[in-house]
């Protein structure tokens, strides 16, 4: 294809023609970049992937990498994807050649990866580094595969909480509420002083699931709730029903027609002093400016049921894995141990807002009052779930739970309907 | 493949697209159709033609029939083929039985099909007919209603947000200061989420049909149009009567095209709400239940083929249409 027609000058056509033969065999000659080469045994390199897409995330990851690099003499190549898509993949990339340390989260979506022999023990990892008694039992829980062995290294957590403006609620006189009485009566008051009470965008789907998480840890604690999602008790009894009640109770406060409102908007809305509350992870953070942030206050969601308390705190904990057969074993071992270490972490957490340091002899210091109170919630907690994406089979928390949920809010009416469909199709997924 | 067989040279004022003077075809511009008696010529068609059919049944085919065979199973995509349980047709009846956003997805592809149908295509041929009466600045129109086909997905997810969003968008900004109407939940609200998304996908399909039929009418014989003007008939009866037949083989092409496009529909609807609450398709229910971490391999497979079904029918029914014109 490459030699020149004989003949009369070509064509305008046939030129075209051959320009895109040409730009094809081109195009084809290089091949994605890091595919066509081996780069097993190259001790000089190791490769990680990575979900923490946005600036800070990015910058923060950078900044941890870079101290790894100047102590340990390797390179880093480390390839960064935007989350969604990075979740959407995740099956396909740990499959096929995956880097060597990939970034995910911990609990029941690691544990499945674990599981199936998509990442490696790393056990040798937390011996190394003495993690064991850096990290409570419980995070070593969360990055235990089905075998007990550590599969993760932790490194930062996302905590959920009803988070306010504090300039709002000096600016009314209101109080932080701790019972569901002072909740609504609160919700109330900001309705009578033309806030919205909770801010709320759900067209994603997947944050609606942090209303009921809520609910049902106050209304019937962390036990049931984690049996629940574990598929050991029925969607259709009278617990969550009470959830879903409850939730249908305190709706008119939320923000209205929430369906059509992205995470964003609603978080939006908070910013501006628009709505009065919202209940979100600590990620939140990410839509404040730095000195907005400063007035940035939360409180726990509040209790529903004294006998309960309200002690239970979702944080979402982040880390690291070995991906299945690490191209440079050593290296992806020393890396992941040090993401782990008390030094990443607090560069890692100084610079993500969202991010807190799970790592127990961390300084506390340092951190924001926001950041402070939050610490000190999950030191006082009786248990910490992960949310309900992560503490439950994933395909029932995307395929069945989003649309159920996403039914609930547009017909809040027939629970009985509702919760009866979601126990068939749960039976079906579990087998049980 | 390039430098072989050179055809005729053509005018560049042949193209479409450009302003040509009309003329008469060209005698013996049609390729021979006579049988090939040569032997490398039935080797070269041969391998022309065999190759890629080899490549579609391997690429195409077997993937089709496997998914058939998976619909029977449980799978979760990840390990070897010892890891599939066999379920016969569980996958099927819990499709139809206990898996609520189903039939709204059936309804709502059959919803997609009919308003492609009565909006953009008739839409598309009607800017085409006014376009091909070459207006001043022609080019510029075309370009403008062509534009939306080749915007990214990511941009046209974008846009429309911009557009629809209840609290920050134009449409409820414009509709607030001109009619003062309280704000419309026009992505949340399942009863209109589903027009709104459709106006967004009109949008783009409107302009591809535009072209399609640009280029059938610049193909259709000037003078048939001049011989219906001699006897008497005006704009609307020519183009009802003579150039609309006339235009037979763009009509099937088009009939495929938004067909093919209202089961394939799944852009828009992905990236404004993965598909939920109002917007369910086929096509975005299939890549929830495929993708991500625990992939439900065997379900979502079941609802494929319910979408491979669907499509056969109308393969079936284009092909015997073809078939049939090709013998008489």
């Amino acid at each position: 294809m490459r030699h020149r027609p004989a003949g009369p000058p070509p064509l305008g056509r046939r030129a075209l023609l051959r320009g895109l033969a040409g730009a094809a065999t081109l195009a084809a000659a290089p091949g994605p970049a890091g595919c066509g080469t081996d780069r097993r045994g190259d001790p000089g390199l190791v490769t990680m992937g990575s979900n923490r897409a946005n600036p800070a995330q990015r910058e923060a990851i950078a900044e941890s990498l870079a101290l790894w690099e100047a102590d340990s003499g390797v390179r880093v190549e480390l390839n960064t994807i935007d989350s969604t898509s990075f979740q959407e993949s995740l099956n396909n990339y740990l499959q096929g050649t995956p880097d060597d340390v990939v970034a995910w989260f911990a609990g029941y979506r690691m544990r499945y990866l674990a599981e199936r022999g998509l990442i490696s023990d790393a056990t040798a990892v937390w011996e190394e580094r003495g993690f064991h008694d850096v990290f409570t039992d419980q995070v070593r829980d969360l990055c235990s595969g089905p075998d007990g062995r550590p599969y993760m290294v932790p490194d930062s957590t996302s905590p959920w909480a009803v988070f306010y403006r504090r300039s709002v609620f000096e600016e009314h006189g209101y109080e932080e509420p701790s019972t569901k009485e002072e909740f609504i009566g609160l919700c109330e008051r900001m309705r009578d002083d033309g806030l919205v009470p909770l801010a709320y965008g759900v067209r994603e789907g997947w944050p609606a699931m942090g209303t009921f998480d809520h609910l049902n840890l106050r209304l019937n604690g962390p036990e049931f709730h984690l049996g629940l999602l574990n598929g050991d008790h029925p969607w259709d009894g009278p617990e969550v029903k009470a959830v879903f009640g409850a939730w249908k109770e305190l709706l008119p406060f939320h923000q209205g027609s929430p369906l059509g409102r992205g995470i964003n908007e609603a978080q939006t809305s908070l910013v501006r002093g628009e709505a009065g509350m919202m209940l979100c992870g600590l990620f939140l953070t990410h839509v404040f400016s730095e000195e907005e942030r400063a007035d940035l206050d939360c409180f726990a969601f509040p209790e529903f049921d004294p006998e309960i308390g309200a002690d239970v705190v979702e944080t979402p904990i982040d880390g690291f894995m070995l991906s299945g057969d690490p191209r440079n074993p050593g290296a992806a071992m020393d890396l992941v141990g040090h993401l782990g270490t008390l030094r990443a972490q607090e560069i890692y957490t100084a610079i993500d807002p969202q991010a807190l340091p799970t790592h127990q002899e961390a300084d506390l210091s340092e951190l924001s009052a926001l950041d402070a109170k939050i610490m000190d919630m999950i030191a006082g907690a009786r248990a910490l779930t992960q949310y309900m994406d992560r503490d439950t089979r994933p395909d029932f928390a995307s395929v069945v739970m989003i649309p159920a949920l996403q039914r609930f809010l547009r017909r809040p009416d027939d629970i009985d309907d509702l919760t009866a469909s979601i126990q068939r199709q749960k039976a079906s997924i579990f087998g049980r | 493949m390039v430098s072989s067989t050179p055809s005729p040279p053509r005018t560049p004022a042949a193209e479409p697209g450009d302003a040509p003077p009309r003329r008469p075809p060209r005698r013996g511009e049609r390729p021979r159709t006579g049988p090939r008696t040569g032997r490398a010529d039935r080797i070269t068609l041969g391998l022309m033609l065999g190759v890629p059919a080899l490549l579609v049944i391997a690429l195409v085919w077997l993937p089709a029939a496997a998914t058939v065979v998976l619909s029977f199973t449980r799978w979760d995509g990840i390990g070897g083929l010892d890891t599939i349980e066999w379920v016969g047709t569980r996958n099927y009846t819990d499709a139809f039985t206990i898996y609520p956003p189903f039939r709204p997805a059936l309804s709502n592809n059959v919803v997609w099909l009919v308003f492609l149908f009565a909006v953009p295509t008739l839409l598309g041929m009607f800017l085409a007919v006014l376009l091909d009466r070459e207006l001043r600045g022609g080019r510029i129109y075309q370009s403008v209603f062509y534009m939306p086909v080749v915007l990214s997905l990511a941009l046209v997810g974008f846009i429309w947000q911009l557009i629809y969003s209840r609290d920050q968008g134009l449409l409820n900004t414009v509709l607030g200061a001109v009619a003062g109407a309280e704000p419309v939940d026009w992505f949340g609200d399942p009863d209109i989420n589903l027009y709104a998304v459709l106006i967004a996908a009109a949008w783009r399909h409107t302009g591809y049909i535009m072209l399609l039929y640009l280029a059938g009418l610049k193909a259709v014989d000037p003078s048939l149009r001049e011989a219906a003007a001699i006897d008497g008939a005006g704009p609307v009866r020519t183009f009802v009567s003579v150039v609309f037949p006339a235009l037979r083989p763009i009509n099937l092409v088009v009939l495929v095209v938004t067909v093919i496009d209202a089961l394939r529909a799944f852009d828009i609807v992905w990236v404004i709400n993965r598909g939920r609450n109002g917007l369910e398709l086929i096509s975005a229910l299939v890549t929830s239940n495929v993708i991500g971490e625990a992939s439900r391999v065997g379900f979502g497979s079941a609802l494929a083929v319910v979408m491979l079904v669907i499509s056969l029918v109308f393969i079936l029914v284009y092909v015997s249409t073809m078939l049939r014109g090709a013998h008489r």
